[in-house]
């Protein structure tokens, strides 16, 4: 018996192995995926109800007015800024990737935690972005220091 | 009569310009430019490449300044010359260091705006400015609060300067853009802005105080037009957006795509166009009562509000405005309007809708006939899902001294001239 575990032990770690490289990042993190796709489709849902007017459905916004979602450092970068601009609205001169935008945000204050973590969990999973979901909890945080 | 004005003056000036009227010496693109025009016009690239180029001006000799959005390498307003007569400009110079939208020739001087100030540059016999590095000030301190900044501008044969001062809201709500907040009663935008003032040509470093608000109820005029045949003010609205998205009980995101119309106004001084409190229903042809002043989308509202001379799709953007006096197009072409449509935003989740230059009919200062598109194929080929997928964007119109039509693109910054063949 223990011989033949011995015997196998060799195959059955290459197989685990061959198996952890082909889905290697599905793999370790099965359950928190499911969870980030979750949020990630319930956010592309409130996204076409609150944002996609203005930054239209492929995150591209609209030139001069609305800013794009795309690639740019206000939605990949500091999760508590971005959190807070869907909390306080945005109405600033600032250059995003070279260019100005004239329209204002406003807030989305009503919305709730969980929505506000989806709509940001899907905006930084779409249009070619890549980056960690956010969380009920880390808006619940930036409300609170707002407060 | 202006007309006839008009035609003296261009051939008496423009050397080396067409002999015959109705035909244009330059010659158009192979692919005139990538632009659909109708039979008998042609196209041609005069530039490109320029950066966001707003509005155009075109001098008697035919070279041409254009305000970019925002300055590039401390220019703000490029002058283009075409020095062989191909057509095509072979010497670029700039200056002023802002940006800004409007940009107008009258007289001896060059007007130029940023998006609180209006300056002036004084021409030479050749309509070059002669001192770029100083120009005057005619009026300061404008209101931008960056929504609805751009400073259009035009002047009319009585020494007097028209300025659109856009509305910094929406639709006036207390929190603006934001879901059923109702509007401010009465709207305190329209003291300083959502409306066109009226200041004089020739007198400097004016303020609010020294102009006249010469009409009022405007959300955001970008195109705007001395008509000298009606010797009328006539300008282009920019409707108010997102009914669904602010009143979802209200409007159905299709109605929301769909209403309200883009309107042209004839103005005479103190005419009220009706925003925020109304908006215009291009189907039923009625002034309607704003949501956010208990409108539920039937009732109508703003009964002594100027009804619109064109009521046009909602969204499409107009930004430039040009009622056409040359002689090169044909007859049926004369002192009618064309429209440059810099196209829409919010007509999601449907296609976009604009992007093209159209032509209404006019005789003795009314529409004649129906509006119909005159240029198309700015975009590119396919429709328009996103602004950001238009190659390019019309945004300011001109008209040659010759009668070539001169239209910008703020997107790539490509200046195109149509005309029409040579049979």
């Amino acid at each position: 018996m223990g011989k033949w575990i011995l015997a196998v032990m060799p195959l059955l770690i290459g197989a685990l192995s061959v198996s952890a490289q082909v889905k290697k990042p599905a793999k370790p993190a099965a359950k928190p995926d499911a969870a980030s796709s979750a949020t990630i489709t319930r956010g592309k849902a409130l996204y076409r109800q609150y944002c996609i007017s203005c930054h239209q459905e492929n995150g591209s916004g609209v030139p001069r007015m609305n800013p794009p979602l795309i690639k740019t450092e206000y939605v990949l970068g500091d999760k508590a800024r971005l959190i807070g601009i869907l909390l306080n609205g945005f109405n600033e001169d600032v250059e995003i990737n070279g260019d100005y935008y004239s329209n204002p945000m406003p807030s989305q204050a009503q919305l709730k935690d969980e929505e506000i973590a989806d709509i940001l969990s899907y905006v930084r999973n779409s249009f070619g972005n890549k980056a960690s979901t956010v969380s009920a909890a880390e808006v619940t945080q930036v409300r609170a220091a707002k407060k | 009569m202006s007309v006839i004005a008009m035609t003296t003056i261009t051939s008496s000036v423009f050397a080396g310009g067409p002999d015959k009227p109705g035909a244009s010496v330059v010659k158009p693109d192979a692919d005139n430019a990538g632009l659909k025009l109708p039979a008998g016009f042609g196209a041609l690239k005069v530039a490109d490449g320029l950066g966001r180029t707003r509005h155009i001006a075109v001098t008697s000799n035919g070279s041409i300044y254009v305000k970019l959005d925002r300055a590039k390498n401390n220019n703000g307003i490029l002058f283009l010359q075409d020095t062989n007569g191909d057509g095509k400009i072979d010497k670029q110079s700039g200056f002023g260091n802002y940006g800004g939208t409007g940009i107008y020739v009258k007289g001896d001087y060059l007007y130029a705006t940023s998006n609180e100030n209006i300056y002036r540059y004084k021409l030479d016999a050749q309509q070059q400015v002669t001192d770029p590095e100083h120009p005057e000030t005619v009026v300061s301190g404008l209101l931008d609060r960056r929504q609805h900044e751009s400073k259009s501008i035009v002047l009319d044969d009585a020494g007097n300067i028209y300025v659109n001062v856009g509305a910094y809201s929406n639709s006036c709500q207390t929190k603006d853009r934001t879901q059923g907040s109702l509007g401010m009663q009465p709207c305190p935008v329209l003291d300083s802005a959502g409306g066109i003032w009226q200041f004089k040509a020739d007198k400097l470093n004016q303020v609010y105080g020294d102009g006249v608000r010469y009409a009022t109820g405007l959300r955001n005029v970008v195109g705007l037009d001395w008509n000298k045949g009606q010797n009328q003010l006539f300008v282009m609205q920019h409707g108010r957006d997102q009914l669904h998205d602010l009143f979802p009980s209200l409007y159905t995101e299709k109605q929301s795509a769909d209403l309200p119309a883009e309107c042209m106004y004839a103005l005479k001084q103190g005419s009220d166009c009706g925003w925020p409190y109304i908006y215009y229903d291009p189907f039923t042809n009625k002034k309607m009562l704003a949501p956010e002043y208990g409108g539920d989308g039937k009732k109508t509202g703003g009964e002594t509000a100027e009804n619109p001379v064109v009521a046009f799709p909602a969204h499409m953007a107009p930004n430039g405005l040009l009622f056409y006096t040359g002689t090169q197009f044909p007859e049926k072409y004369r002192n009618g309007a064309f429209i440059a449509f810099h196209g829409s935003w919010n007509r999601s989740p449907e296609n976009q809708a604009g992007y093209y230059v159209v032509f209404v009919p006019f005789k003795d200062g009314k529409p004649s006939g129906k509006w119909e598109v005159f240029a198309d194929g700015f975009a590119g080929p396919g429709p328009v899902k996103s602004p950001g997928d238009a190659q390019h964007r019309p945004c300011g119109l001109a008209q040659g001294a010759d009668g070539s039509l001169y239209v910008t693109d703020d997107v790539k910054g490509t200046v195109y001239r149509i005309v029409y063949k040579t049979k």
